[in-house]
């Protein structure tokens, strides 16, 4: 480990910018101080892995709407209720007399929803395909438990089409050091064609620090090369988590998917199937993403595009108390990262 | 029985609720006088505090409310140098709330007040509509004697920072109960009389101490380092943090140096008294796994800055946000 440390700190070749894509990998980077412990000459830039980061404000305002229905109750992770939408956030639809629960676990409103069944208990299903296992499995326990009064509006997205999209319409990106938890359930295998595409390694890393900085190490090494190489293998394979995969299968189709900034990408989210259209809370064509603050600049954060401290806004008219984006909002968000570790690169 | 709001009403049924649970719990000679306001002895230097608890559960693994509303109120008392020596308790309870319950927070404050050596001397009891809840307002009074001067802008250059315990224990423990986790983790939920009075007893220099609640570690040392335009350094592998907090912190996208604690406290204290200081902690009741943490370094005032095991430095900042679990 010491050897790496000292190649990579003295490291003098040409110039990379290496994009941790997991919101994980990000939180951890500035918990473990890894860019001080680099080179100038390597640069780890953000990019669209933070589920909560990358849901468009069309998404956030369906769910203050559905609050808002006295039938209804919007159930959601903690960060969710802070995220902005168009006019309004979760927390401003609840002070508002908007009906929203926090819960711990998407399987908590199966508890809720079983005791209060005069209303419909909406979850707000956010997330790459990390959590859509989780969500099918609420849908299969919901089935079988004969409980109807749940649904969820999902916003579900996968991780290779916005790579794909990054690479075409953003560039520059030398390496990738692909996300853990999301290779746990799909495999290493599914960057080959993206690494062979655009001639880059991707590293499929852990989330110790060690494991980022032997990750960061492997793609310096093989910058300007295609590959895939596991340096996760005691969590990931190369074919992925196959229970989990053939449980989003049933439940799921693959669907075009706005992200933030980045408009509307093909066949990169996830729809319910047809035969359980009945649990969509209303998921489709939610694609308006108009923020209530226009000189907001996640979108150009999120594809690595320009840094958090870069955005004229980046500490001061947003910060986490004030946060007038998603990045800002999310432990696992770029912004919220470089605010709070005062990280300078 | 389950509360009415008769018990609110100020009439019979308030007079038999606070002789049957609370002046029965709380019994001394100042409060069975029954005055509107307690006529206590005083002293020049008059420490007050007050501070209102809202947990849920209202019981969890380690305590419950009335220890951890005793504990909250005392613990500050300390920190500011303070003998602790009277408290008064406001219950506000929504229409529901169990008498038996009530019963057991009461006898628990009544114990963790003998433990901390103060009185309960003075309360008052409200009903409000809800579905059985139980708040709690305590507010403490205690004498600072005349050589003891503590304050966070004390801090310099050169000074010591300790820690008495395990970080995380109290918030872990009440996460686990509200997200149904099973584990054995237990909430820290102590009075530091003990540790305090060893500390100032034993002639060490303390410059500043502050009990590490809610905001955790990271929002304390962050309130020195500006009060006293310091720079703070910490060694990360030198704060104790217990395997199975850790454990729940890493699933949970949680960072130990921001979890509440009801416990702990950090102490800043001269140089040449660190390892005195050391022991009288970790002699003390509560103080076993205490450890020095950082110290006081020339760098940028107001800073604090944590050396990571692998060798790397990031700048912790106070709490943003509310430390909730990440979702993937």
């Amino acid at each position: 480990m010491t050897d790496i440390q000292s190649y990579l700190k003295a490291y003098d070749g040409q110039p990379l910018r290496l994009m941790e894509v997991c919101g994980t990998h990000t939180a951890q980077i500035s918990r473990c101080g890894i860019t001080g412990m680099l080179s100038p000459a390597i640069r780890m830039i953000s990019g669209p892995g933070c589920p909560v980061c990358v849901t468009v404000t069309a998404y956030i305002d369906r769910l203050v709407a559905l609050s808002m229905e006295p039938e209804n109750v919007v159930a959601t992770f903690g960060d969710m209720l802070r995220v902005p939408g168009g006019s309004q956030s979760l927390n401003d639809a609840k002070a508002a007399g908007g009906h929203v629960r926090m819960v711990y676990s998407p399987l908590d409103t199966l508890k809720l929803a079983a005791d209060d069944p005069a209303r419909t208990y909406i979850f707000a299903a956010v997330g790459f395909e990390t959590t859509a296992p989780v969500y099918a499995m609420l849908l299969e326990e919901a089935v079988s438990n004969g409980i109807s009064n749940v649904k969820i509006l999902t916003s579900l997205k996968t991780m290779p089409p916005v790579i794909d999209w990054i690479c075409k319409n953003q560039g520059g990106v030398d390496g990738f050091l692909a996300p853990g938890h999301v290779s746990v359930i799909t495999g290493s295998r599914i960057f080959e064609p993206l690494s062979e595409k655009y001639g880059i390694p991707f590293a499929v890393a852990g989330f110790e620090g060690p494991q980022i900085l032997a990750a960061i190490y492997a793609l310096v090494r093989k910058s300007g090369k295609a590959g895939v190489m596991n340096l996760y293998p005691g969590a990931v394979t190369e074919e992925g988590n196959r229970t989990a995969q053939k449980m989003v299968d049933k439940y799921f189709t693959p669907c075009d998917a706005a992200w933030r900034g980045m408009g509307s990408i093909p066949d990169s989210g996830l729809l319910l199937r047809e035969d359980y259209a009945r649990f969509d809370a209303g998921s489709a064509g939610l694609n308006d993403d108009r923020g209530a603050n226009a000189r907001c600049r996640c979108a150009q954060v999120l594809t690595g595009a320009i840094s958090p401290n870069e955005c004229p806004l980046f500490g001061s008219a947003c910060t986490p108390q004030t946060p007038q984006g998603a990045c800002m909002v999310s432990m696992e968000g770029s912004c919220y990262n470089y605010f709070t570790n005062m990280r300078k690169r | 029985m389950k509360i009415t709001m008769a018990h609110g009403s100020g009439g019979k049924a308030t007079a038999e609720l606070i002789e049957d649970i609370f002046e029965k719990s709380f019994h001394n000679p100042v409060l069975a006088k029954m005055e509107d306001s307690a006529v206590v002895p005083g002293a020049e230097k008059i420490a007050v505090t007050t501070d209102s608890f809202v947990v849920t559960p209202l019981f969890f693994p380690g305590g419950d409310i009335g220890r951890l509303s005793v504990c909250g109120t005392v613990n500050d008392l300390l920190m500011s140098g303070a003998k602790p020596r009277y408290l008064t308790c406001g219950f506000i309870l929504e229409e529901g709330a169990d008498t038996e319950e009530l019963k057991k927070i009461a006898a628990s404050m009544a114990e963790t007040a003998a433990e901390a050596g103060i009185s309960i001397v003075a309360g008052d009891t409200k009903v409000v509509e809800g579905k059985g809840g139980v708040y709690i307002n305590t507010a403490g009074v205690g004498f600072v004697p005349p050589d003891v001067s503590l304050s966070a802008s004390s801090c310099e250059e050169g000074d010591v920072i300790l820690l008495s315990g395990n970080l995380g224990d109290h918030h872990a423990a009440i996460l686990s109960e509200r997200m149904n986790i099973r584990n054995t983790i237990q909430s820290d939920c102590a009075p530091l009389n003990e540790m305090v009075n060893a500390l100032l007893e034993s002639g060490v220099k303390v410059k500043a101490m502050r009990d590490v609640t809610r905001g955790g570690l990271g929002t304390v040392l962050n309130e020195f380092a500006g009060a006293s335009a310091c720079c703070m350094e910490l060694e990360e592998t030198a704060i104790p943090v217990s395997a199975q907090v850790r454990g729940f912190c890493e699933i949970l996208g949680l960072d130990p140096l921001y979890m509440g604690n009801e416990g702990k406290m950090t102490a800043v204290v001269a140089a040449g008294d660190a390892q005195k200081a050391l022991a009288c902690m970790k002699e003390s009741r509560y103080g076993e796994n205490a450890a020095i943490i950082g110290k006081v370094v020339s760098g940028e005032p107001g800073t604090v800055l944590l050396r990571t095991p692998i060798g790397g430095t990031r700048i912790v900042t106070v709490l943003y946000g509310e430390g909730l679990p990440r979702i993937c």
